[in-house]
């Protein structure tokens, strides 16, 4: 493979800067004891003291983490057992069918998503809250979790759940001990990916929430759009740093899952 | 696989899943489209979605995201196949996705600050001598943030097809006497094409139904789409013409995926010709 010379070298260092630039513009702008983001005045902690001083938003940032938990917790259990069920159909074309239907939801883009499950909880006669969100959070998260499970599923020899049977494993043993060991990495992908999507949402939360509930992107929407306050500011610098730990968590996560992975191989 | 433990019992939420969630919203949209406010009938919506400002409407939001995913992809496109020839290609691209798991908010609330009146690239500007600028609230903002969204989404598959590519293929057509223009556009493009197909439809149709980022950045001067149907369902209440809207964007997905859609056997026998 040919060594980069120095003009893609240059490419590669503008892309980066343009990428972080303004996630560090925002953080850096958090420490700022002036009002807004265009002189730097002096360094200062006051608008993370705000962040954790606003009762308001602390609510709201637990709404968005409880959330986000059980949306990623019920999506990976029916995104898990709809994986299972894909690939056991025997029917080719069925399963196609089926696969399909899953994608929709991925590419459909969040306005409809948004507007359509506005649509339905409003004609059930949900009342929009905590428990609409929640639920199309669980909705839009389970087909992400089918597609990370279905190719562990797929890489799985049947030769492993016959040769269980075939030792007195019962269907039960042969799913809890065989079949979710064996999934385990796609699981754990699927469920940390739901879970971030969960956190990320904010067009379908927009459309699904009612006026006494409110999540983090949402809240940040309407505060941007009243204009620039630093504990925004403030309040990214501290989601980044989240993020950046959840991302490592995730590596780690993902690189640990193919250890034991080859232990059931063997 | 051919056995079937449990089939029917676990089968049941998921099933579930897709009659409520999947099937379930697209009726409940397309019926609501031939409902005018006042709950009548009609097929007024259509009628009027063929009107001049509709009409128009659909145009410039095809036209923005057009700009948006042919900016994303002149930029994705070196990226990645630059990205490909570093030493420690997986780490950097890490590094590459790790801001498109920023809250999107967040990222297009700095470009709020960075663009401003008193903003970092307007004293830039000043100090060039050019002055200042109105920068947010215009069509380049909007094109420009809607980018910078983008680019990690375009450059994931495009990496990952460019990263499969056999560099065997590259070294032959060198050998061959091709020239490295040559060489891209006859071997390297066409393999790579299916991840170019598919970053076009990753960026293309969000990009048809943005509405946050023309709310804060384009302060209201471009509607796509997506703004539309939020302001018909959100703002004047109207869900019958917000559906009809919605009914066409996902016509448009549809077509997208048509044409964007991989298909993995064309491609070899393409290859095996060429």
């Amino acid at each position: 493979m040919e060594k980069l010379s120095k003009l893609p070298k240059l490419y590669l260092v503008v892309v980066f800067i343009i990428l972080y630039a303004p996630i560090f513009y925002l953080i850096f702008y958090s420490f700022n004891s002036g009002g807004g983001m265009s002189n730097f005045e002096s360094f200062t902690l006051e608008h993370y003291a705000a962040v954790f001083e606003d009762t308001r938003l602390i609510v709201i940032l637990i709404n968005t983490i409880v959330v986000a938990l059980l949306s990623a917790l019920v999506s990976t259990a029916i995104g898990v057992l709809g994986a299972l069920a894909i690939v056991f159909m025997r029917n080719k074309a069925m399963r196609k069918a089926v696969l399909s239907l899953n994608n929709i939801l991925i590419v459909s883009p969040d306005v409809i998503i948004g507007a359509s499950f506005l649509i339905l909880f409003t004609m059930i006669g949900l009342k929009l809250g905590f428990a609409s969100v929640l639920i199309s959070h669980i909705a839009f998260s389970i087909p992400i979790v089918v597609i990370m499970v279905l190719p562990k599923l797929q890489e799985m020899s049947p030769t492993l759940i016959d040769a269980a049977l075939d030792l007195g494993a019962s269907k039960r043993d042969v799913l809890t001990r065989v079949i979710i060991p064996f999934i385990k990495p796609g699981i754990l992908a699927g469920f940390f990916l739901a879970l971030t999507y969960s956190l990320d949402d904010f067009a379908v939360t927009f459309f699904v929430t009612g006026n006494g509930f409110s999540t983090l992107s949402v809240e940040i929407y309407s505060m941007a759009r009243a204009g620039i306050t630093l504990t925004i500011n403030a309040l990214s610098g501290l989601i980044f740093l989240v993020t950046v730990v959840l991302v490592i968590g995730y590596y780690a996560i993902t690189r640990k899952a193919k250890t034991p992975h080859s232990e059931v191989k063997k | 696989m051919n056995n079937k433990p449990l089939r029917p019992l676990y089968t049941i939420p998921y099933a579930a899943w897709i009659l409520l969630f999947v099937i379930a919203p697209i009726a409940l949209i397309i019926y609501y489209s031939f409902f005018d406010l006042a709950g009548h009938f009609t097929f007024d919506n259509y009628k009027n979605f063929f009107s001049s400002v509709y009409l128009k409407l659909t145009i410039s939001s095809f036209w923005y995201a057009f700009l948006i995913t042919l900016f994303t992809l002149l930029f994705s496109y070196p990226t990645a196949y630059f990205l490909t020839k570093t030493k420690h290609k997986q780490l950097w691209l890490l590094l590459i996705i790790i801001p498109s798991w920023i809250n999107l908010l967040l990222k297009t609330y700095a470009f709020i600050g960075l663009f401003g009146l008193y903003g970092p690239i307007n004293a830039l500007l000043e100090t060039m001598g050019i002055g200042k600028q109105q920068i947010l609230f215009t069509d380049f903002s909007f094109v420009f943030v809607s980018v910078y969204i983008f680019i990690p989404f375009m450059i994931l598959p495009i990496f990952n097809s460019l990263d499969k590519l056999n560099p065997a293929l590259i070294d032959a057509s060198r050998d061959l006497g091709a020239n490295s223009w040559t060489t891209f556009r006859r071997v390297i493009w066409p393999l790579t094409l299916n991840g170019v197909k598919s970053g076009i439809q990753v960026v293309f149709i969000p990009a048809l139904s943005l509405f946050m980022i023309t709310r804060l950045i384009a302060g209201n001067k471009v509607i796509t789409l997506g703004t539309a149907i939020e302001q018909q369902f959100l703002v004047t209440q109207n869900w019958g013409m917000g559906s009809t809207i919605a009914v066409f964007l996902i016509l448009f997905m549809f077509i997208i995926m048509l044409i964007t859609s991989s298909n993995d056997r064309g491609t070899t026998i393409n290859g095996k010709i060429k």
